[in-house]
């Protein structure tokens, strides 16, 4: 039972990271319609900011908070002078530069840090507690700070102008801009604010998966997962589906183990979790296309 | 006196094909000018160059300024409020925020609170359904709230396309009423285009008859609509 609850805890901390992914996944896709395939190695490479701003003697959440603003601009940027040239572009183009921007940014960083192994410090005291059998403070800590900006993030969205226009901008560009509004400038701050939101999830999870360039890989298929689950229209939704996937790939993992112990024959386990927690994914969405909270988009022809 | 809006020798595109061939009219400040003509004739397109949606070339004054270079969200901060074909409704957003982010160019949060309670007052509908998806609106509600929205920029000049579209008669009706309100107390001057002509020309003074991309007949409201032989010819009732 406590093995449980403990699988579970960790599935709600991993699942916290994947919903960051998740949700700068949709933010870029609501406002454009293309996936962006870089938020991962994007996000690798903030961690790789936050960290060289920790060697260089800064405290932790100055370095994130410094990261977080170069990956701030860094998104606007790429927005501006890569993207931006693109618009009318075919789905095709898109999707090879964006796979260009990935193998940019991997090699960007093993060139610049190398690729070995770095360990990444973590912000929160190793204190030990009731229940810390359960759910480790480095676990608790993620989980708070993930949630502390998603909730930000929301407020934002829903109770500023700027968030109001961001997201009238992305539903209807053309009557967005009848009402005055840049709507190419929205576009550049939200690929900054997802950008933002990966430099964050970055450094959260790295001092449990490691620094590497590979770290966020299989994150990025995680939150991938967990947007299409949620439905990749419902912000809302894809944090559901990133929460909603950390917890399943867990489960899978501790009922593999389960079985084996009980019945002697190896069925799933910890190398099969990813694989089982996609089937799961792709069940759901053949049931429900459109995912959990996703609203099905009939186009009038 | 100037007009309000002043176009001369307008030239709109869709790709390379040329669709208005160099048309001109004008509105008078306070005015209500309508623009008439059959389908394809190019009405819309002829709001949509006006304010900067598709390519165009020509001469478009507004209150004496040129703002033919200018983007759509730059025409819109200098007062134009375009009700576009199709009503342009942010389908997922509330009512409320529909209203709100039409405010978008004003920062005086006093005055969009008064204009929003003034709007409320043209449209008690939209009042009762403040916190529904607009994209679950009726009809004539969704026409009701782009109205509306129009209305929360403050606009100098408004440009609509076809209000009357799809509508019962009793909600035209109405909607042409508050049309008429708002033109003589809010001072907003309107661009009208209508298919329906009996009912444009009755609520504009000047009219204008497109057809196929050029202005084929041009008079007050008043003339055009007593002439039965451009009744028969340019507007087939
Ligand atoms: N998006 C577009 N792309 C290409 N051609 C277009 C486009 N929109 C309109 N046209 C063409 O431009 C011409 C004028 O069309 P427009 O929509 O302005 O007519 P309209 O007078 O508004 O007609 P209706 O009363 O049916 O709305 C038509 O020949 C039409 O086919
Ligand atoms: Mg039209």
């Amino acid at each position: 039972m406590e093995q449980l609850l403990q699988q579970i805890a960790s599935g709600l901390a991993s699942g916290a990271i994947y919903a960051c992914v998740a949700l700068a996944l949709v933010m870029i896709f609501t406002a454009t319609e293309h996936l962006n395939f870089a938020q991962g190695e994007m996000a690798m490479f903030s961690t790789y900011l936050c960290w060289q701003l920790i060697q260089f003697g800064l405290g932790f959440w100055t370095a994130l908070a410094i990261a977080a603003g170069l990956s701030f601009v860094i998104g606007v940027l790429i927005e501006r002078i890569i993207l931006r040239p693109l618009a009318g572009a075919s789905a095709l183009s898109v999707v090879v530069v964006f796979i260009g921007l990935l193998a940019i940014f991997h090699s960007m960083a093993g060139a610049i840090w190398s690729h070995t192994i770095k360990s990444f410090p973590s912000p929160f005291p190793e204190v030990s507690f009731a229940g810390s059998g359960i759910i480790g403070p480095h676990q608790i800590g993620m989980v708070v700070v993930t949630i502390a900006m998603l909730s930000a993030l929301f407020a934002f969205f829903r109770f500023t102008t700027l968030g109001l226009a961001m997201r009238a901008a992305a539903q209807n560009p053309t009557s967005a801009r009848l009402v005055g509004v840049n709507v190419d400038w929205m576009l550049a701050l939200g690929w900054g604010l997802a950008a933002a939101i990966g430099a964050v999830a970055g450094a959260m999870v790295a001092p449990v998966v490691y620094l590497e360039p590979n770290m966020m890989s299989s994150i990025l298929l995680y939150g991938f997962a967990g947007a299409l689950v949620g439905g990749i229209s419902s912000p809302g939704g894809a944090v559901f589906g990133g929460f909603m996937v950390g917890v399943l790939e867990n489960l899978v993992a501790y009922f593999g183990n389960l079985t084996e112990k009980t019945f002697g024959v190896y069925i799933i386990g910890n190398g099969e979790k990813l694989s089982v927690a996609l089937i799961i994914v792709i069940t759901i969405l053949t049931l429900k296309p459109a995912g959990l909270f996703g609203r099905v988009i009939t186009k009038r022809v | 006196m100037t007009a309000l809006l002043q176009v001369e020798g307008l030239k709109a595109f869709y790709g390379p094909s040329e669709a208005l061939h160099g048309i001109g009219f004008s509105l008078a400040h306070g005015g209500i000018t309508t623009i008439l003509g059959a389908n394809g004739a190019g009405k819309t397109t002829t709001l949509r160059a006006l304010v900067g949606m598709i390519r165009r070339e020509g001469k478009i004054l507004f209150d004496g300024k040129p703002i033919d270079k200018l983007s759509t969200e730059a025409i819109a901060r200098l007062g134009v409020a375009h009700v576009p074909e199709g009503r342009g409704t942010f389908t997922g957003l509330s009512v409320d925020e529909n209203l709100r982010i039409a405010a978008y160019t004003r920062s005086d949060r006093a005055a969009i609170k008064d204009d929003m309670e003034r709007v409320f007052g043209y449209f008690p509908r939209l009042k009762e359904r403040i916190n529904q998806q607009a994209g679950t609106l009726s009809g004539g509600e969704q026409q009701m709230l782009a109205i509306a929205r129009a209305l929360m920029l403050r606009p100098r000049l408004m440009l609509l396309d076809e209000p009357s579209f799809g509508l019962a008669p009793l909600i035209v009706q109405e909607i042409f009423r508050i049309m008429r309100l708002i033109n003589s107390e809010g001072k907003v001057s309107v661009l009208l285009v209508e298919q329906n002509a009996a009912l444009a020309l009755g609520l504009a003074t000047e009219a204008y008859v497109l057809e196929t991309g050029n202005v084929v007949m041009s008079g007050p409201a008043a003339e055009v609509k007593n002439d039965e032989g451009i009744r028969k010819s340019y507007l087939g009732y």
